[in-house]
């Protein structure tokens, strides 16, 4: 129990840096940017901020926490959650490191098909959710 | 520089922050301070789910650990699926330090299609459960956990017929 907690610790541990920087970081831009700029930039085009969230490539915690900052400002559901799917399974950026690792045909595969498969995933949940 | 390289990228991100604020402390205080408001306002919803996804990683990692994994989820393809989809989301970053693992679970009988839907479950991650469900709610990150962990099963599937008939 004790190596258990100890490696919970030390995970949560490693992230929370990150996590309160990224607040941080978030409460500053909340209060200086207007409410506006995301309905603008985030324009309900659910294949751009699906590609916005593609070349992010960025750990989860912070595509939670500007999703949600989008959300407030009236972003439709659909388009956080492909933004928040693509942010975390598309990692454009990443395809030539992931190519050496495991082969460029199955990097642009999975890329690809993780790009679709966000769009996908986006609208079953706003669907399940909405009937649930 | 030697210290300089012991510090993580994620701290390195903290301190960063922290200096911005501080210099902003000194060009623009009500700034400053409205900005540390909001941040408190966040903070204090976080902390109790904080304190539960750690309570719920503690569980996990008594009763959850590698040997009983490849004891009980190395058998057939049905457990290999499980084990993709179960290792992606216990596995943590850097990425780069699960690609020898990958290449040698690909020479046990792990096919491409496995190692997608591993990929794509590190997208579910456990520490970040905190701000997800401060967010969006319980429902809606269960909701969303349950389609990708399917997602990523359909996609490993995807994956071995595209790279069957290209390769």
């Amino acid at each position: 129990m004790k190596k258990a907690i100890i490696k919970a610790t030390e995970s949560l541990g490693k992230v929370l840096p990150l996590i309160l920087g990224t607040i941080l970081l978030v409460s500053l831009l909340t209060i200086i940017i207007p409410e506006s700029f995301y309905t603008r930039f985030f324009n309900k085009n659910i294949i751009f901020d699906s590609f916005i969230g593609s070349i992010s490539a960025g750990t989860p915690i912070i595509s939670y926490i500007l999703g949600g900052e989008m959300l407030k400002q009236g972003i439709s559901l659909i388009a956080v959650t492909t933004f928040l799917v693509t942010w975390v399974t598309v990692g454009f950026i990443q395809i030539p490191t992931e190519s050496i690792a495991l082969g460029r045909k199955f990097a642009i595969l999975r890329n690809l098909s993780a790009f679709v498969l966000s769009i996908i995933v986006a609208f079953t949940t706003v669907l399940i959710l909405n009937i649930v | 520089m030697l210290q300089l390289k012991k510090i993580s990228g994620a701290w390195f991100f903290f301190i960063l922050i922290v200096t911005l604020y501080l210099f902003l402390f000194f060009v623009n205080p009500s700034l400053c301070i409205s900005s540390l408001i909001f941040f408190r306002q966040i903070l204090i919803k976080i902390i109790p789910i904080f304190l539960l996804v750690w309570f719920l990683m503690v569980i996990a990692n008594y009763f959850i650990t590698p040997k009983f994994v490849f004891k009980y989820f190395d058998k057939n393809g049905v457990n290999k699926w499980l084990f993709a989809v179960i290792g992606g989301i216990l596995s943590e970053d850097p990425i780069y330090m699960w690609y020898p693992l990958l290449a040698d679970l690909r020479k046990k009988g792990f096919n491409y299609g496995f190692v997608a839907c591993f990929l794509y479950n590190r997208a579910i991650k456990l520490p970040v459960l905190p701000a997800a469900i401060y967010y969006f709610g319980w429902k809606y990150i269960l909701i969303l956990a349950l389609i990708m962990i399917i997602a990523s099963i359909s996609q490993g599937v995807i994956i071995n017929k595209l790279i069957k008939e290209k390769l």
